[in-house]
């Protein structure tokens, strides 16, 4: 139990309800921190951070100590709504909780009777997707993700493949001992306390900090050197460095020979179907070479000193090279010279250079010696651990664009080359990481009536053979065409292509799109006012297109009113959730946590949790594991579930607390009194990772028997860092016609470029045969610290801080363009054009022009005023994307996302800018007709703490 | 009393490290939070979800944009809240004694129910630090949360003021500057702490450390080559595979 | 500064109040019987009180008003309570004496008039002892008001009193007064806050590191100090204001007096002349607040 200083809790059945702190877990971003919640009277009085949480450490953001504004919110939906006016009007009739899960088990079992594809569920900002995408596992459509495809794949998915763990909050830099720090564009709602959290000792103790960003504000502002890129050629910046660090010899071989699969051989075949592909033995075993001898040999072979350079004969006559001859050669190529990148990115060469040596500066001169003995998993024992103490840190600035996976690759290859993965004063993973990809599911699809799928949906293939085709090899089995040619590697489906796919009814038609948590008629798709018409065509016989819309929400959004049937969720202080190993956990990079929400109040108002009516929904459809043999359900709500439920004999969502006394840690028997027990430790649990395992994970032999120990994976895994990924090379094998499945002609050429398995940088796909001039300047958002997506226009206090977006300029282009702050300017994309008020400024690269994301709220959401600056003056240049890049020679539009992964492309948004010749205020364009509130309009004052309250 | 100490036995107040500070506003709200139920009356809100939403905030954050001489702009994130200065003009204009600086600890505060909601404390005070509540018609300010600092029922560590606890960076500090050995003295004496606007004579207490100088991307020169004996040789004249066969050599 | 009418009004109304019960005290000869007498002293008293009474619509709670009266040691709005008092309560003896037995006791005379004075005097110094508006903060403020209170006091006395033309002390007595606030505007427009030394690199304290710029307010709407200390008036609208203020305040009293004083005009004439100039001084009084720099606009974008 942690020392607290809450004072004594009054029991519930105080006069006024509670007083006193209840310990959970905050919901206004995806941070997750721990937060004490002080109750007076049975009112939410007081938020602040709890100091024992592994998250935060006591420190609270805006947006979290704003959550009282939120639990608060007029917008807050009261009861079940069933539309009674056009879709998109807002207009809706309240029924009770019994007719609408009627109708909902009425639509989804029809479909799951007929043709289980013909439902569509997706979630958006949900942190319950292990149990979502169980439920759509055993309803049995194979169209389930949550919404990675347009936020993190890239990254994930660069991490996943080359090495078992990914930057956003699955790693984080060691931040007492590192010596350099280098942040590319990190957004503000993920890990975001541990990282100011960690700049701050960064700082503390005068580490220096490089922010690479084309804005300069927020970490970049405090940065003790700011590159301010050009969008969509970090790539190109960071294989600069790679180049310049190969040249001058600065990178850490001994790490490469031990932890990488820079000595792998190579096939040397050129036309041949194994060109490219490794050498293996009968075991499949990757050969390497002897450095002093040429003799080939396994690369699992103890004591094999394997040679890095060379070309050399197989037993079967093949020839075959070291990855990294072909590494070193690709990055020594002038092409990636810092003097040749140096316009592009709009960083100088010498800049590079000198960051290239400051870099290897930190890594070998300064490198961080822990003196703690560990064996690694080839059974070698080390006296110490040696750090390369430089860190790198990433997100969406890098990953949300359409070279967005190579380009996430490339930063990883740096870290590797300088050996600063795992070590002290390096990047480190955080539990359950690292899970390379042979510890990963494959994706499963196939889908037959009244049947569960075989697998989870969502995985990592490891060639074309694991793509969800049909039969013709071509057509995709899942509505967002994730893991189709289209995008082959996308381990978090498109959920940001499922409304135009489903409105083109290709590959097929849906009849239940059912949302949660996610506001798709608004700023989570592209072209918000095209994916408004879709969701509101009628086909030929007068009915929509889109048949029928489930969407479940806490708040009055811009979604709902796009909704047939709402089902109304809790506000995050009412609810159960768990914040799962089994999905994205709270860990540590010293300790595998997790946590729980639990209602620390009850809900006023006609509202249940939505994984609770999930539950209550797979009860009524009869789903397998949520009934028991009698037809009853076998979980009474969420919590129960939280409990009881097993994903493997003894791991369950939750992993503190396990056995039938609580006394068991990652694996044992679920243990009623769970919940209480997270309750009294603060809202979460946390187990610490041993001192001799607390680095190179990857290959700790302390590490894997601790995580098997713990339920992280089931045996020891080998994890080789992927310098070269063979998938990519054998869909580039498929696109040359030498392995099958074969991608259709069209996709041939894209798959060769792109596909490389070494990492590397081509422009952002918008660009090709773009007119500069036409369209000079990059467009791009950032995330306020001080807002989250769309839920914070409804906060009273963080609407005061935001309530309105305004484009900043760069001082050059508005001289150019005439433009003054306060002025309104047209800017223009090649899909769309938006009116926007500018403001200049100078601390930012000279072509990009950017907003804060996600200000702009439709009139009549969110229960604001319909004359809110939120409407009236933000905007969204989500208008200025589409889902769908301009047409080709073939005519054919390729989706604006990443090749590979299918990442939606946002970042790589080009446009023009020029003074509306129309100056006489008015309002920001497109400006959407308002829609009804269905929850009516909100009070005028606020007086927090104080009766009467909101 | 309206008039102002000759001196006081301690001088509490923050010292903002603008060198750290993100401007994520995290103290601004946590502050709001705190106050609005901690204090006599709340921190109100008016048009709350309307068209001009305001309310009473102790604390708001400014973002500058600093241009120098031949370097790129850059971005200073500003936190402004009450400097609880020694020679404090909004406390000698009050007529009414509401406002006031205490002589043990120099914080400036205002007695609510004795605040007729003149403003002239908030036209005296050049820093912006004091808002009239909107809807409670008296003057808001920072108290260095008074009731939490001196709290008995709150735990050591939190007796601080809210936007230190909950400064996710450790911009902000909290102490006496009339101790030479406190933290905040140290902090301000190592790093140069600033006063803001000393020409208007307020004499702050709260002091700011300016940010420390930026490094250029390309206006500076490369540094001197790291030592030799610690980092792997540059390549040889035969070119980086040469090198390479050195490095594996020294590897054994 | 914002211009709020209630303050308007009140340094306007009072400003004559007080000065028109400043000329009584000292013995402003006024024609007629007690009912002349009584119908001055409501006129001095009537908008001296008026005045503060508009002052209190200022006050976020009036009913507290009383604790006004506690901090004149350090306090001008606390001083100028006192002294608006305590003169209003001698004038009222003072005028009572007068209606009741028709004679003016001149040692009494005397003190209101100092009161009256020092009433102006303390009003006027609320605003120029403040440093953080440097347009305000000079001695030429009080001089101002003093004098705007002395003219437009000896106006109303001269039309309510002895139903007389000003004669050319009346018209001496406008010019000064409008000369005094042409040297006001004059150094005013010599101390902007760009000129008083301070700016957005001292309000910062980032000058060292170069040219400072706010980028983003705090709150994306407006907050208190920007509606109250940050009103930015047009350049336009603020010389036709100010050309009302001297057409209103100086050139048509002027004008009047002068052709009342050649055509023995009917005192009514004469009342013109003062309603004018009040008319005048209120929209000068706009200007007062509205064209005032505060210190605080430094944060908001000011420079």
């Amino acid at each position: 139990m942690n020392q607290t200083n809450a004072p004594d809790v009054a029991p519930d059945d105080a006069p006024h309800g509670p007083t006193g702190i209840r310990k959970t877990t905050c919901y206004m971003c995806a941070c997750r921190c721990g937060i004490d919640v002080h109750l007076k009277d049975g009112k939410v009085h007081y938020i602040e951070g709890n100091r024992d949480h592994p998250i935060n450490k006591g420190v609270l953001c805006a947006k979290g100590s704003a959550g009282i504004m939120q639990h608060y919110s007029p917008a807050r939906l009261r009861k079940p709504l069933l539309r009674t006016g056009e879709r998109g009007s807002g207009e809706f009739k309240e029924i009770e909780w019994d007719e609408a899960l009627g109708l909902a088990t009425k639509w989804l079992g029809n479909v799951r009777r007929s043709d289980p594809r013909k439902l569509a569920f997706f979630t958006g900002r949900d942190q319950s997707q292990s149990m979502t995408g169980w439920w759509a596992q055993q309803f049995g459509t194979p169209n389930y993700a949550a919404h990675g495809g347009f936020c993190s794949v890239n990254m994930a998915a660069a991490g996943i493949y080359t090495m078992g763990g990914a930057f956003w909050e699955f790693g984080a830099p060691d931040w007492d001992r590192t010596q350099l720090f280098m942040i590319f564009g990190v957004a503000e709602d993920h890990d975001s306390n541990p990282i100011k959290i960690g700049l701050g000792r960064l700082k503390a103790r005068g580490v220096k900090v490089i922010g690479v960003n084309p804005v300069r504000t927020g970490y970049n502002a405090i940065a003790d050197e700011w590159l301010g890129i050009t969008p969509g050629t970090d790539g190109l910046l960071i294989l600069a460095l790679v180049h310049e660090l190969l040249r001058t010899g600065r990178i850490d071989v001994d790490y490469l020979i031990r932890y990488t699969n820079a000595p792998w051989l190579v096939i040397d075949n050129p036309g041949g179907a194994d060109d490219g592909l490794f050498a293996r033995d009968d075991e499949g075993t990757p050969l390497v070479a002897s450095r002093s001898t040429g003799e080939i040999t396994s690369s699992a072979t103890p004591g094999v000193k394997p040679a890095l350079k060379g070309s050399f004969e197989l037993s079967d006559g093949r020839r075959a090279r070291p990855v990294f001859e072909m590494l070193a050669g690709k990055y020594l190529d002038p092409d990636y010279a810092p003097a040749a990148v140096a316009e592009r990115t709009g960083i100088a060469a010498s800049t590079i250079i000198r960051i290239a040596a400051e870099i290897a500066e930190a890594a070998f001169t300064r490198e961080v010696i822990v003196e703690q003995p560990w064996t690694d998993m080839k059974g070698e024992r080390h006296e110490r651990m040696i750090g390369r103490p430089v860190t790198f840190h990433a997100m969406r600035g890098i990953s949300a664009h359409s070279n967005g996976f190579q380009t996430a690759r490339a930063l990883h290859l740096l870290q590797i080359l300088v050996g600063s993965i795992d070590c002290p004063g390096g990047f480190r993973f955080k539990p359950p990481y690292p899970r390379p990809v042979a510890g990963q599911p494959r994706p499963h699809g196939g889908a037959c009536a009244d049947t569960a799928l075989a697998g989870p949906h969502l995985g990592y293939p490891r060639g074309p053979e694991d793509l969800l085709l049909e039969a013709d090899g071509e057509t995709a089995q899942r509505i967002d065409k994730a893991f189709s040619w289209d995008a082959p590697l996308s381990a978090h489906g498109l959920m940001h292509m499922v409304i135009s796919n489903a409105h083109a009814r290709d590959p097929y038609g849906i009849d239940v799109l059912f949302l949660y948590m996610a506001n798709m008629a608004w700023n989570s798709s592209m072209n918000s006012t095209s994916v408004m018409r879709m969701l509101t065509d009628k086909d030929q016989s007068g009915e929509y297109v889109i048949p029928k819309i489930i969407y479940s929400d806490a708040y009055s959004s811009e979604m709902v009113a796009f909704a047939d049937l709402i089902l109304p969720d809790t506000t995050y202080l009412e609810r159960h959730d768990c914040i799962s190993l089994l999905d994205r956990p709270i860990s540590e990079p010293g300790a595998m946590c997790d946590s729980i929400r639990w209602p620390v109040v009850e809900p006023d108002r006609d509202v249940l949790g939505f994984q609770s009516v999930l539950l209550d929904l797979g009860a009524r459809l009869k789903l397998p594991g949520m009934t028991d043999a009698d037809g009853n359900p076998v979980y009474r709500d969420y919590a129960d579930y939280m409990v009881n439920h097993q994903r493997k004999p003894g791991i369950g969502p939750l992993s503190g607390w396990r056995g039938t006394d609580g006394s068991k840690t990652g694996r044992g028997e679920p243990n009623p009194d769970q919940l209480q027990r997270y309750i009294d430790h603060g809202g979460f649990s946390e187990a610490h990772v041993p001192a001799e395992a607390l680095y190179f994970k990857h290959a700790n032999r302390a590490w894997s028997d601790w995580a098997i120990a713990q339920g992280l994976q089931d045996g020891p895994v080998e994890n080789i860092f992927q310098l070269y990924l063979e998938p990519l090379r054998k869909f580039q094998l498929a696109a040359e016609g030498k392995i099958k499945p074969q991608p259709p002609e069209h996709h041939r050429d894209r798959i060769a470029a792109c596909f490389d398995p070494l990492p590397v940088w081509y422009p952002p796909f918008l660009e090709h045969g773009l007119d500069d001039d036409a369209f000079p300047l990059h467009a791009i958002t950032q995330r306020p610290a001080a807002m989250y997506h769309s839920w914070g226009s409804q906060n009273a206090w963080l609407r005061q801080i935001h309530g309105e977006n305004a484009l900043y300029v760069p001082g050059k282009v508005c001289d150019r363009a005439g433009l003054k702050d306060g002025d309104w300017a047209l800017l223009t994309s090649p899909s769309g054009e938006i009116r926007v008020p500018v403001r200049r400024m100078d601390a930012v690269n000279g072509s990009t022009v950017w907003t804060w994301n996600a200000i702009g709220k439709r009139a009549g959401a969110w229960a604001l005023d319909k004359d809110a600056p939120e409407a009236t003056r933000g905007f969204l240049l989500n208008h200025l994307i589409d889902e769908l890049l301009p047409a080709k020679g073939d005519g054919r539009r390729w989706a604006n996302s990443d090749p590979i992964t299918g990442q939606a492309a946002w970042f790589d948004l080009r446009v023009s800018i020029r003074k509306d010749p129309d100056q006489s205020g008015g309002v920001s364009l497109p400006h959407a007709k308002a829609q009804a509130s269905p929850v009516g309009a909100a009070p005028a004052t606020v007086r927090h703490g104080r009766e009467p309250a909101l | 009393m309206t008039s102002l100490p000759a001196t006081t036995e301690r001088r509490l107040g923050l010292v903002i490290d603008l060198d750290t500070c993100v401007g994520c506003h995290a103290c601004a709200v946590n502050c709001k939070e705190w106050n609005s139920g901690a204090q006599d009356s709340p921190l109100s809100d008016v048009d709350a979800y309307g068209a001009d939403p305001s309310g009473a905030w102790l604390n708001r954050i400014h973002t500058f944009e600093v241009t120098p001489e031949g370097a790129p702009a850059q971005i200073v994130h500003f936190p402004k809240s009450c400097l609880h200065c020694d020679d404090a003009p909004c406390v000698t204009v009050c007529p009414t004694g509401a406002s006031h600086k205490r002589s043990e600890d120099g914080i400036v505060l205002v007695t609510e129910d004795m605040c007729i909601g003149c403003g002239l404390c908030a036209w005296a005070c050049p820093y912006g630090a004091r808002e009239m509540d909107p809807v409670e018609n008296v003057m808001k300010k920072c108290t260095l949360c008074v009731d939490r600092i001196y709290s008995e029922t709150l735990a050591e560590e939190d007796r601080i003021p809210a936007c230190v606890r909950t400064c996710p960076s450790s911009a902000r500090h909290f102490g006496d500057f009339n101790d030479p050995t406190s933290n905040v003295s140290v902090l301000v004496a190592a790093r140069g702490g600033i006063d803001l606007m000393p020409e208007m004579g307020t004499k702050p207490v709260n002091k700011y450390l300016p940010p420390r100088p930026k490094t250029n991307a390309a206006t500076r020169t490369d540094p001197a080559r790291p030592a030799a004996a610690c980092q792997p040789d540059t390549p040889r004249p035969e070119g980086f595979l040469g090198w390479l066969d050195a490095a594996l050599d020294r590897l054994g | 500064m914002h211009p709020a009418i209630s303050v308007i009004f009140f340094t306007v109304a009072s400003g004559a109040g007080f000065g028109l019960i400043f000329l009584l005290g000292l013995g402003f000869p006024v024609g007629g019987g007690a009912g002349r007498a009584f119908a001055v002293s409501l006129a001095g008293g009537g908008l001296a009180v008026a005045g503060l009474i508009a002052s209190t619509f200022h006050l976020g709670h009036p009913e507290r008003a009383w604790r006004a009266l506690s901090q004149w040691r350090s306090s001008w709005l606390s001083r100028e309570g006192i002294a608006a008092i305590a003169t209003l309560g001698l004038f009222g003896i003072y005028a009572l004496v007068w209606m009741w037995s028709g004679s003016r006791l001149q040692i009494l005379g005397l003190l209101v008039s100092l009161g009256a004075a020092a009433t102006v005097f303390t009003t006027a110094m609320i605003y120029a002892q403040l440093r953080t508006v440097p347009q305000w903060k000079t001695r030429l403020t009080p001089a101002v008001y003093l004098s705007f209170a002395l003219a437009s006091g000896w106006l109303l006395a001269s039309a309510l009193g002895n139903h007389a033309a000003p004669g050319p002390w009346g018209i001496a007595l406008v010019i000064l007064a409008w000369a005094m606030k042409w040297a006001w505007w004059v150094r005013a427009g010599r101390t902007r806050l760009a000129d008083s030394g301070s700016s957005p690199e001292t309000a910062t304290g980032l000058g060292f590191i170069g040219k400072v710029r706010l980028l983003e307010r705090p709150h994306s709407g407006e907050n208190y100090l920007t509606r109250e200390m940050v009103h930015v008036i047009g350049r336009k609208h603020a010389r036709k204001l100010r050309g009302l203020a001297l057409a209103l305040g100086a050139v048509l009293p002027v004008a009047i007096l002068i052709i009342t004083a050649l055509t023995n005009a009917p005192a009514p004439v004469n009342l013109l002349a003062a309603l004018s100039m009040l008319a005048g001084l209120l929209a000068e009084r706009w200007l007062f607040f509205a064209e005032a720099e505060h210190a605080v606009s430094l944060y908001y974008g000011n420079r």
